[in-house]
């Protein structure tokens, strides 16, 4: 029993990581009914940018990556002073990768996928893999393809929970940054004028432009909000486990991805659940089958949603009044 | 208000509008009959800016508003209520009135705009916290016109407002075409129904195979014996 509430803390950490980049996908298909395969690696991306963040912001750890190890705080580049660990450092790091990738999101779409959007979605499709490709290959070439390790943005402790049941800070730290994401995503989507847009634009996108609403906007927040959420997911990650390269993208999103399926592809809560449940899954086969089959249980969950409940679990079929 | 000169449009090697030019003037309502595939939602569809016209140019209140986007367009005064409604069915009723008037910033007038909409068809208001995608196709119809009427049109544009509805809903649309004209909007009306389009309309053009063929006042495009045989059905 304890290793079940174990892995479920474990898969819940996990899996919010994954709601976090499916709602990148969930979002994008919603108004370009186009799946983003470039949206793992710009996940990626984010967690460069908070490693370099996080170095440049001086937070303590760098130096383990470096020569000295006779705990001399980590040199900022920025202004030199050090910054202590804490929650701030990860919070302040956080948004600013958000930031960063957020510009990425639009330029992608500006400069890939705007020009494509009048051809057919095979073409759009095949662009997006070609982004993918750019940002793993570039990112080797910017980056350097050795893996990199993150440093510690807080303090890590293990809370024991009784039972044997103990539970990392880290992964409640990311478990509670990755839910205040998606309450402001909710927020943002459900209550905002730029929101309803974004809803009106994913349910007809002709008849959003005749209301008036610059589409081109919308799909450009779009994407904004949805690598910002993306690198949020990179930074947490890295929290969690950090080691990063520039191909940690490709397994990560397509998980993301089959989570945005499981959950009905277009649809924002459905893209949480999904996450959930991946992770769940995820964990509960490493720790009571094989850490083998680890990988292996998102892609055999995408062929069983795909025969059995091809609109996902919250999708709905489309229906036309005629 | 509005002109077409000389407009062509092109799906690939398909020429779906070959040099159209027509007009509509201030006050009036004009329509556009024609038999299916003749041109007639293209023709909207480029005023709209939801298609580009390769040739030709469209002249809204002096200014030229060919390749302009939509969105600009509706912000100058053009509405469209849609082939198909294109209502969104996950929002209710209130809330798809409401992104009709996405431009629009003053809340009191949006709420007078709303009620004056209810007002035009009250089946709206008893299902007015209904989702539009439990709507019938003639309340969904209603529901694209008030829609298309919250932005304030100077200019509305009707694609096929009558398609698929019953004679009693027909009538009801119809009745709510001349109230909106009553109110000194101008509207373009597509319409399959000829009869109906014709009786409701000052003027008429008769597109075939994406030219004009005829056009006229819609009493005398009425009595001509072409037109009785080829979309009268007499």
């Amino acid at each position: 029993m304890s290793t079940f509430i174990q892995q479920l803390i474990n898969g819940i950490s996990l899996g919010a990581i994954y709601s976090l980049i499916a709602l990148g996908y969930t979002m994008v298909y919603g108004v370009l009914k186009l799946i983003n395969f470039a949206h793992g690696d710009v996940y990626m991306v984010g967690a460069f940018m908070g490693y370099y963040l996080a170095n440049g912001l001086g937070a303590r750890g760098a130096q383990m990556l470096g020569m000295d190890s006779d705990g001399v705080v980590a040199r900022g580049l920025l202004g030199g002073g050090a910054m202590e660990p804490s929650l701030i450092t990860a919070l302040v790091v956080m948004l600013l990768a958000m930031a960063i990738c957020a510009a990425l999101g639009v330029v992608i779409e500006r400069l890939a996928y705007r020009p494509v959007r009048k051809y057919s979605r095979l073409t759009a499709l095949i662009t997006a893999i070609g982004v993918s490709l750019l940002l793993e290959n570039g990112g080797q070439v910017v980056f350097g393809a050795d893996p990199k390790f993150f440093p510690e943005l807080f303090t890590k402790q293990n809370i024991d929970l009784g039972g044997g049941v103990s539970v990392n800070s880290s992964d409640i730290v990311v478990l509670v940054i990755a839910v205040a994401l998606m309450v402001v995503l909710q927020f943002i989507v459900y209550q905002t004028k730029t929101g309803k847009a974004m809803r009106a634009v994913s349910f007809n996108l002709t008849s959003a432009k005749l209301m008036g609403i610059n589409t081109d906007r919308i799909i450009a927040f779009t994407f904004a909000l949805g690598s910002a959420l993306a690198a949020a997911a990179g930074v947490l990650v890295a929290i969690r486990i950090p080691r990063i390269d520039p191909l940690m993208g490709i397994l990560v999103g397509l998980k993301a991805f089959v989570a945005a399926v499981l959950g009905g592809i277009g649809n924002i809560p459905g893209a949480m659940l999904g996450g959930l449940l991946i992770g769940i899954t995820e964990t509960l086969v490493v720790g009571y089958l094989s850490p083998t089959y680890k990988d292996a249980v998102a892609f055999a969950i995408l062929i069983l949603v795909l025969l059995f409940r091809p609109s996902g679990l919250l999708g709905s079929v489309a229906q036309e009044k005629v | 208000m509005l002109t077409l000169e000389n407009i062509s449009v092109s799906y690939g090697a398909i020429r779906a509008l070959k040099g159209v030019s027509m007009h509509v003037e201030q006050g009036e309502v004009v329509t556009l009959i024609g038999a299916n595939g003749a041109g007639k939602t293209t023709t909207l569809r480029s005023i709209t800016g939801l298609l580009a016209p390769t040739e030709g140019r469209i002249l809204f209140e002096g200014a030229e508003i060919s390749g302009k986007p939509t969105h600009q367009l509706v912000a100058r005064g053009i509405s469209m209520s849609p082939e198909g409604r294109g209502v969104f069915a996950n929002l209710t009723v209130r809330e798809n009135l409401q992104m009709g008037a996405y431009l629009k910033k003053n809340k009191a007038e949006i709420n007078r705009d709303l009620e004056r909409g209810f007002r035009m068809f009250p089946r709206l208001k008893e299902r007015e916290s209904q989702k539009a995608g439990t709507l019938s196709g003639g309340e969904q119809q209603m529901l694209a016109m008030a829609r298309a009427l919250m932005s304030r049109p100077r200019l509305l544009l009707l694609d096929e407002p009558s398609l698929g509805l019953a004679p009693l809903v027909v009538h009801t649309i119809f009745e709510a075409i001349d109230e909106i004209r009553g109110e000194g909007t101008t509207i373009l009306l597509v319409e399959q129904n000829a009869h109906a389009a014709l009786k409701h309309s000052d003027r008429a053009y008769v597109l075939e195979t994406g030219r004009i063929v005829m056009e006229g006042a819609s009493k005398e495009l009425a009595a001509d014996p072409r037109i009785k045989e080829a979309y009268l059905g007499e």
